[in-house]
């Protein structure tokens, strides 16, 4: 458990970054601090393992004030992963990770046994701890620099934007990542972004700093995405908020409608009244014949009226909800796992779903 | 012709025997120049890495530096002769003065620009001002800080003859000699022995920074060669560098004399951009 | 300190002076400005064509370990001319100094943001418009730096040719030296310093005329 009381950090310039801070990390969980540039977030991290001083106020850790430790005996107790990783181009990625314990006093054959086990926790093949980190692509380097963090099992992990400088699907990997070691590890992490996706989508408990190093908002993602305490903190989660929440609501049982479908290749047969559904052989959608259309021959791909986005059934409904709005026949066009049609939804349908799926979403905890 | 009576020169068994020989004279070359960088070392490098890791009077240190590239050795030494009234000193004190700035550059540097993300993470992982400093920052500015002291030395080499004209030993002196009896063939030989040990000098020292400088910055170096790489953490993952690491010693002698010639020019950019560096 | 007043107060000593500082500058500074004048399409050639990169280059650095001394020697054996012609010191030096600036030329030239670039094409100049009004503009504080040292070390050595009885300052010390009288000396080495500043702060005023556009970025951007 990590207290802030009252903590005020004032810069030599007078710049206020943090502004009576009073805040409870709970222990064992994700917290994230997240908020626009100059908020304070970063600055209130760093002041936990002492990389900056207080102006005034106690920050405690499991109930030891910061103050009373050596700065650098503190830090070896508490693991810290930075963006770009910050990892020591002249030693190996073993090396690397297993830096903290050789400045703890292990020794050496020790210290990189316990760094080769780091490496596969992060999901690294071994080989890759011969090699030096400019070897290494963005992601890579990232794990390696979580794996550094936690060689030394401490309690407490610090992360300051560790992934805003991979580029999104790897960063979204990563997200995974973390997440699945958490639930292995229980530590209690700080994590710091400027990136609300990115809070929502990893943190417990998010903690929403406003500039001037002021806290607007502290609470569970849901909570935030439902009831955001003031006009800032709904300003920074976003104009779609309402619809963004829906990622927490689970889609539970759709009921499924279904629609005449034809394949590409076949004869279309007689127009009727309503949408048609091409799909191709793996029975992927491809796109729609509108009502009343006349097709000589067999279909084809060309002159097909395209579809929205599709919707994986056992997903989150706010993709079913996109599925049905971006969809030309108002059907929202819904998947099996490989991808292949399963059936359709109307946005009433999925609405109805969200009505009686509130009350359970907005008081519950969100699981992973 | 030129050539040809250095040639010579340099083929007459009388040039190559007793004090007055060649292997005298590239000796006494040689131990001028030793003595020069290494005094300039023990002061130049503490004094970087300090200034470096502190962060303490880059500006003013510099400033100075670029100031003492200024002072011609010649009139320097010179001075210190009549002043001292002769002897070795006043010629060494002229070739570490002129040893010091490119040395104390490249230490400042090397250590100035290790990744700030780097040393951010060295703290935060507990190492103290030391440990940082051993572990860490040295290591990183090594090639810089190498390339300063070869910088320096091929300056002290090609600058030394001027012991030969406060009348004391060298390859200066077949160059002076030759000039002042007008023989051109022992005047070009000294001239071109003086090339010959810069390049030789350098060579040994290439070798050495291979030894000193770790293992990984070389891959560092190469990475950064490669116009994609820039983009580093958008790269996808790649893996056939390993294998190519042990034939990569080829940095050598023409590697850094240019990389020391583009470090002289970021110090003096430093200066004009220090004061927003904070 | 008498002896130095002595030594000002002569009218005979006093023109020798003049005359040498100039020809110290005009050693030294006329091959800064020769190898700008090379080094710019040289370094645009490296930046152009990738493969000229490691040859030049490594030419380059292979001129920078060569003696002043001795290239001073050996351009007569070069170029032909004499060998204690002044000319000699004016191309080792032009060669010394473009050996240095080649290379941060073309890692100038290599450091223009690409869409820079691209926007300039697509506004519709042509390459040598570009080259001369978009890139080379934005090459400037590194070639001013290059520049700066470049100068400096040339007024620095340029005194070391006295030793082979070419013009400049250098003169005064090896004419104190043969005198045992060290004045000239002080005096040489205080104008040395003294024209290394000055030429150096008027390059900075000239840098800083030529990128007033990097400081309008430093003052809104920092």
């Amino acid at each position: 458990m990590i207290e802030f009381r009252a903590v005020t950090k004032r810069f030599d310039d007078g710049t206020v970054a943090v502004n009576q801070l009073d805040l409870t990390v709970e222990a064992g969980i994700i917290t994230v601090f997240v908020g626009p540039s100059g908020c304070g977030k970063t600055t209130s991290l760093r002041m936990i393992n002492r990389m900056v001083e207080p102006t005034s106020g106690t920050i405690l850790v499991d109930g030891q004030d910061v103050r009373a430790a050596d700065p650098p005996r503190l830090r070896r107790g508490i693991g810290y992963v930075i963006q770009q990783a910050g990892l020591f181009p002249h030693r190996t990625v073993l090396d690397n990770v297993a830096t903290v314990p050789l400045l703890s006093g292990w020794s050496r054959g020790r210290a990189r046994h316990r760094a080769a086990e780091l490496l596969e926790l992060v999901g690294l093949p071994a080989e890759l701890g011969r090699r030096y980190p400019a070897q290494l692509s963005g992601g890579q380097q990232q794990r390696v620099g979580v794996a550094r963090a936690l060689a030394a099992d401490p309690p407490v992990l610090l992360m300051d934007e560790p992934f805003s400088a991979v580029d999104p699907v790897v960063r979204e990997g990563l997200q995974d990542e973390l997440l699945r070691l958490q639930d292995e590890l229980d530590k209690t992490i700080v994590f710091v972004t400027h990136d609300i996706d990115e809070a929502v989508r990893i943190g417990e408990k998010v903690a929403v700093f406003r500039e001037g190093g002021v806290l607007a908002q502290y609470a569970a993602p849901a909570e935030l995405l439902a009831r955001p305490a003031d006009d800032f903190v709904a300003g920074f989660v976003g104009r779609d908020r309402g619809y963004r929440s829906l990622s927490f609501v689970d889609s539970g049982e759709v009921a499924l409608d279904q629609v005449s479908t034809v394949a590409i290749g076949q004869p279309a047969g007689a127009p009727t009244a309503e949408w048609v559904l091409v799909l191709d052989e793996q029975r992927h959608p491809r796109g729609w014949l509108p009502p009343r259309s006349t097709v000589e021959g067999a279909v084809t791909e060309a002159g097909l009226t395209p579809g929205g986005s599709l919707y994986q059934a056992g997903t989150p409904l706010r993709g079913a909800l996109d599925a049905a709005l971006s969809s030309p026949s108002g059907l929202g066009v819904v998947v099996d796992e490989r991808g292949g049609y399963a059936g359709v939804v109307t946005a009433r349908q999925v609405l109805d779903l969200i009505e009686r799926a509130r009350p359970t979403a907005t008081g519950a905890e969100r699981g992973h | 012709m030129i050539f040809a009576d250095m040639f010579a020169w340099l083929a007459d068994p009388a040039n190559w025997t007793g004090p007055a020989g060649v292997p005298a004279r590239v000796g006494q070359h040689l131990l001028y120049c030793l003595i020069a960088v290494a005094a300039a070392s023990a002061i130049g490098v503490p004094l970087g890495l300090w200034v470096g890791h502190t962060g303490r009077g880059g500006l003013l240190l510099v400033g100075t530096s670029n100031s003492i590239r200024a002072l011609p050795t010649l009139g320097l030494v010179t001075l210190l002769y009549l002043v001292a009234g002769g002897g070795t000193g006043p010629v060494l004190v002229g070739l570490v003065v002129l040893a010091i700035p490119p040395i104390l550059a490249g230490t400042y540097a090397g250590v100035q620009d290790v990744d700030r993300g780097v040393v951010d993470a060295a703290r935060g992982m507990g190492m103290t001002g030391w440990q940082r400093l051993w572990q860490v920052e040295l290591p990183n500015a090594t090639p810089l800080l190498m390339s300063g002291i070869r910088s320096a030395m091929l300056q002290v080499v090609a600058t030394a003859s001027v012991a030969a004209y406060v009348g004391l030993g060298g390859l200066g002196r077949p160059l002076l000699d030759g000039l002042r009896v007008l023989d051109y063939g022992q005047f070009v030989a000294g001239a071109v022995l003086i090339a010959l040990l810069a390049v030789l000098l350098d060579a040994v020292l290439a070798v050495f920074q291979r030894v000193v400088v770790p293992h990984g910055l070389r891959v560092v170096a190469r990475a950064a060669k490669r116009p994609a790489s820039a983009n580093r953490s958008s790269q996808p993952e790649r893996t056939g560098d390993a294998g190519e690491s042990g034939a990569s010693g080829d940095t050598g002698a023409a590697g850094t004399t240019g990389e020391s010639a583009a470090e002289l020019a970021i110090m003096a950019s430093r200066r004009e951009t220090g004061g927003s560096e904070r | 300190m008498d002896s130095i007043l002595r030594y000002l107060g002569n009218a005979g000593t006093q023109r020798e002076i003049l005359d040498r500082l100039v020809e110290h500058v005009y050693l030294s500074l006329l091959p800064v400005v020769l190898a700008v004048l090379l080094a710019v399409p040289l370094g645009w050639c490296t930046h152009r064509f990738r493969w000229l990169r490691a040859g030049l280059f490594g030419v380059a650095n292979v001129v920078y370990t060569i003696p002043s001394l001795a290239l001073f020697v050996l351009i007569p054996a070069v170029i032909g001319t004499q060998i204690l012609s002044p000319v000699n010191v004016v191309a080792a030096l032009t060669i010394y100094t473009t050996a240095l600036l080649v290379r941060p030329v073309a890692d100038a030239l290599d450091a223009v943001p690409a869409h820079v670039v691209a926007a300039a094409t697509a506004m519709g100049y042509r390459p040598l418009h570009r080259l001369l009004t978009v890139e080379l503009p934005l090459a400037v504080p590194v070639l001013g730096a290059g520049v700066r040292v470049g100068s400096v070390s040339n007024i620095s050595l340029v005194s070391v040719g006295a030793l082979i009885g070419t013009g400049g300052l250098g003169v005064l010390f090896t004419d104190g030296f043969s005198r045992r009288y060290p004045a000239p000396i002080l005096v040489g080495v205080v104008l040395t310093l003294l024209l290394a500043l000055v030429v150096d702060r008027l390059l900075v005023l000239v840098q800083r005329r030529l990128t007033r556009w990097a400081r309008a970025g430093e003052v809104t951007g920092g």
